[in-house]
């Protein structure tokens, strides 16, 4: 694979070496690709714990006062449109599905498949935002913004009681934080892979260096998996009391 | 001595600036600003953090000077409220939390696992600029306006009653999170990948392990203060409630999720302090680590530990009693993995040849004041005695003996000892040393006095007292002076050493760390070649020549 080293001079050494770095796209801190590819994939690892806390705090806190009040946030999570929380879910599982088979291709040296998922996928990404978007105008129809569209008198009409309604805007308040903040982080995640779909257009990546697609994918994972508590806990948490009527 | 005598003088001797240096490699502002390097980046932080430093000192050199009389007649209270603010949020997220992570972390991490940089060196430099966007909006939002709520940001005061600059502020120190994350992952990272051949996880200097502990405590903990601070700001705008008990929230929600990371925040503070004292102690006390086991291991005791005793700030807020006794229970048992490295920097120190050179000093200093407020943190933590001293000056002088005579200390040892690797030279040996004592002497005298007026009721954060409490507040505030001396003092020396100091050599103080096998100033990659270790850390009992490269 390398030429014979003793036939060369310094000069001609030197620069196959800078040419075979430049292949392999190492980083001048790192010793070798191997390095490169594990302190990656740790690094997005650690990131994802520190996400886990960002998440968790809010999950925490909707998780108290849920347990506090729950009849108002079970009337107020029946007014959510959970057959779209229900769409969005496949939508973001099946981009999981097609940023996974991007990685297998990235690996096996086929890049223009690979880029062809990623591009896949971003749609998919802003196909959930499309919808998200779509659900947010109901809301705002629906008057479900708290400190801005909202009425308590519909609130009391719906058979709560008048100390109940601001536990209504409590679970109003969790909801729009919460999923902003994942709307958010799909948005990133977009731009993300649409940056590596160009790249993997380009033939960046091949079976030795492909850390960016795997790191791309872990995030996109737990993008996919914050919604997939976050379903139950907002959209889904109303609904025994909507069947029991 | 004949062949000394008869041995011929060098022709040519090469001068340090003629060697390829990460000073000398790269000249212009723009090859600072946009570096790389964790040693530039290193500096850079060492520059903005002492501006900072100074600034969070000069803000309660004021509220101090109006103590002198009960009348606290110097500034108005409002006045005074947003002194103390602004003193504590300066100095808990723009100096103490960054501090030795980012410069002296940041500048020895690599060299002392035997690596060229950083595992992620852009993100090192996305981490300064995020600190720099994050301390200079803060000082913008608390100087223009100011914010009165003290650091702790308690609500329903900070969402609804404070009318100045909460949100800006609340804002900028999120950002400088971000940056405290970004060096946490990075130093996980590297300490993970990027050790040189042979360099175990038990060959590991001290420092490194509490480097890593550190970065735990941050990675983990500074998300929860992110969100706690945007959802005051959420409540603040749209007067939405989300802690106000009248919407239905609850405020002891935000003061646990608030103490969810400040109090971890607090052993971010001290455990990097006692990483540079495990490799200080050894150095000059010419002994190896007595128990590094246990020392290694006892930092990852305290950031476990750390995550578990959030609620006794909470004592007399309201928590149930059953949760108060367990939150005292593990409050005391932080004392033991802090008691197990304080007995082994002691067993090092026991018959030792003992050098007091100036990090020995710092260090001797910290070991002595961290004791003390230790020990007293145990008062605070039973439940009986927290009820009496609670919010008085008894607390302030508590933690001050952790943060300052325990942090800052051990930042100075730290900044003392690795200077020379940093500048290739040494500082004057008396004036250091007599900074050292200087700032030992008027550290107790500012924090001593408090202990008893905070015992005999005095609360913390008012601008006026009763009379009885004069002579001691006179006493705390000729100390303030004193250690406002001592604090500039390394100001003048440190830069003059740097400039005209007697050349270091790249072991001044014959200390075993890799760091020290490689010329100083380091050049850019830091070794010539990539070091392979074969010995554990150390091992300053064996010879000169056996701790030779």
């Amino acid at each position: 694979m390398s030429p014979d080293h003793a036939l060369l001079t310094n000069d001609e050494r030197a620069l196959f070496e800078y040419s075979m770095l430049k292949r392999h796209r190492l980083e001048e801190q790192f010793e070798n690709l191997e390095q490169q590819t594990h302190a990656a994939s740790t690094g997005m690892w650690v990131f994802l714990g520190t996400e886990v806390m960002f998440f968790g705090t809010l999950f925490t806190g909707l998780a108290i006062y849920r347990f506090l009040y729950g009849t108002a946030f079970e009337h107020a999570s029946v007014e959510l449109n959970w057959i779209i929380g229900g769409i969005n879910t496949i939508v973001l599982l099946v981009s999981s599905g097609t940023i996974v088979l991007a990685l297998h291709f990235a690996r096996a040296d086929r890049s223009r498949v690979a880029a062809w998922l990623l591009i896949v996928t971003a749609l998919l990404g802003l196909l959930f935002l499309g919808l998200k978007g779509y659900e947010y105008y109901d809301d705002y129809d629906q008057q479900l913004i708290p400190g801005w569209t909202f009425d308590e008198h519909d609130w009391i009409d719906r058979g709560l009681t008048a100390e109940q309604v601001p536990h209504v805007q409590l679970f109003l308040v969790f909801y729009w934080v919460m999923t902003a903040f994942h709307a958010l982080h799909v948005t990133i995640g977009i731009a993300a892979v649409a940056i590596v779909a160009a790249l993997a257009w380009r033939g960046h990546f091949s079976s030795t260096y492909y850390a960016p697609v795997d790191v791309l994918a872990l995030y996109w994972h737990f993008v996919d998996v914050v919604w997939i508590f976050l379903l139950p806990m907002l959209y889904l948490e109303g609904t025994h009391a909507l069947a029991a009527g | 001595m004949s062949t000394a005598l008869l041995e011929p003088a060098p022709a040519f001797v090469p001068r340090p600036a003629q060697r390829s240096t990460y000073l000398n490699v790269a000249h212009g502002v723009m090859s600072w600003l946009l570096t790389k390097d964790h040693k530039r980046i290193a500096l850079m932080f060492l520059a903005v953090i002492t501006v900072m430093f100074f600034i969070g000192g000069f803000a309660i050199s004021i509220a101090r000077l109006n103590l002198l009389s009960p009348e606290g007649g110097l500034v108005e209270a409002d006045t005074y409220n947003r002194l103390f603010t602004l003193h504590g949020v300066i100095m808990v997220w723009f100096f103490l939390v960054p501090v030795v992570p980012s410069v002296l972390g940041n500048f020895c991490l690599p060299m002392m696992i035997g690596a060229k940089d950083l595992a992620m060196p852009r993100l090192n430099l996305l981490s300064f600029y995020l600190y720099l966007l994050g301390a200079a909006w803060t000082l913008f939002a608390m100087l223009a306006g100011g914010v009165d709520t003290g650091w702790t940001f308690y609500t329903p005061y900070s969402t609804h009653s404070s009318h100045y600059n909460v949100v800006p502020t609340m804002i900028g120190i999120v950002v400088a999170g971000f940056s405290s994350m970004a060096t946490g992952i990075n130093f996980v990272v590297t300490t993970h990948w990027m050790r040189a051949p042979g360099l175990t996880w038990f060959r590991l200097p001290i420092f490194v392990w509490t480097l890593y502990a550190t970065s735990l405590i941050l990675l983990l903990a500074t998300p929860v203060l992110a969100m706690a601070l945007l959802l005051v700001a959420i409540e603040r705008l749209w007067q939405i409630g989300i802690f106000d008990p009248a919407l239905g929230g609850d405020v002891l929600l935000f003061q646990h999720l608030f103490w969810f990371y400040s109090h971890p925040a607090v052993y971010v503070m001290i455990l990097p302090g006692m990483g540079i004292v495990s490799e200080i102690i050894p150095c000059f006390a010419r002994k190896k680590l007595f128990g590094y086991t246990f020392v290694a291991y006892s930092s990852f005791g305290i950031a476990a530990l750390g995550f578990l005793v959030w609620s006794h700030h909470m004592f007399v807020a309201g928590i149930s009693a059953y949760s108060a006794l367990i939150f005292s229970s593990l409050s005391f048992l932080v004392a033991v993995p802090s008691a197990i490295k304080v007995f082994n920097w002691t067993a090092t120190l026991f018959r030792g040849s003992i050098a007091f050179e100036t990090p020995m000093l710092f260090a001797l200093g910290f070991v002595a004041l961290f004791t003390a407020g230790g020990l007293t943190g145990l008062f605070l933590a039973s439940l009986g005695i927290d009820m009496h001293v609670h919010d008085t000056y008894f607390v302030i002088a508590h933690f001050h003996f952790i943060m300052v005579g325990g942090m800052v200390m051990a930042y100075m040892g730290g900044l003392h000892y690795w200077w020379p690797k940093i500048t290739g030279r040494l500082y004057s040996r008396f004036w250091s040393r007599l900074c050292a004592i200087i700032i030992f002497v008027g550290f107790f005298l500012t924090f001593l006095p408090q202990f008893v007026v905070g015992y005999n009721g005095m609360p913390r954060r008012y601008h006026k007292y009763v009379p009885e409490f004069q002579l001691w507040n006179v006493l705390s505030t000729a100390g303030a002076s004193i250690l406002g001396v001592g604090y500039v003092m390394p100001l003048l020396y440190l830069p003059l050493g740097f400039k005209y100091g007697k050349l270091a050599g790249p072991n001044p103080w014959r200390a075993t760390g890799l760091e020290w096998q490689t010329p100083s100033p380091p050049p850019k990659d830091n070794f010539d070649q990539t070091p392979i270790v074969v010995r554990d850390p150390y091992l300053y009992h064996l010879d000169k020549a056996q701790n030779e490269p």
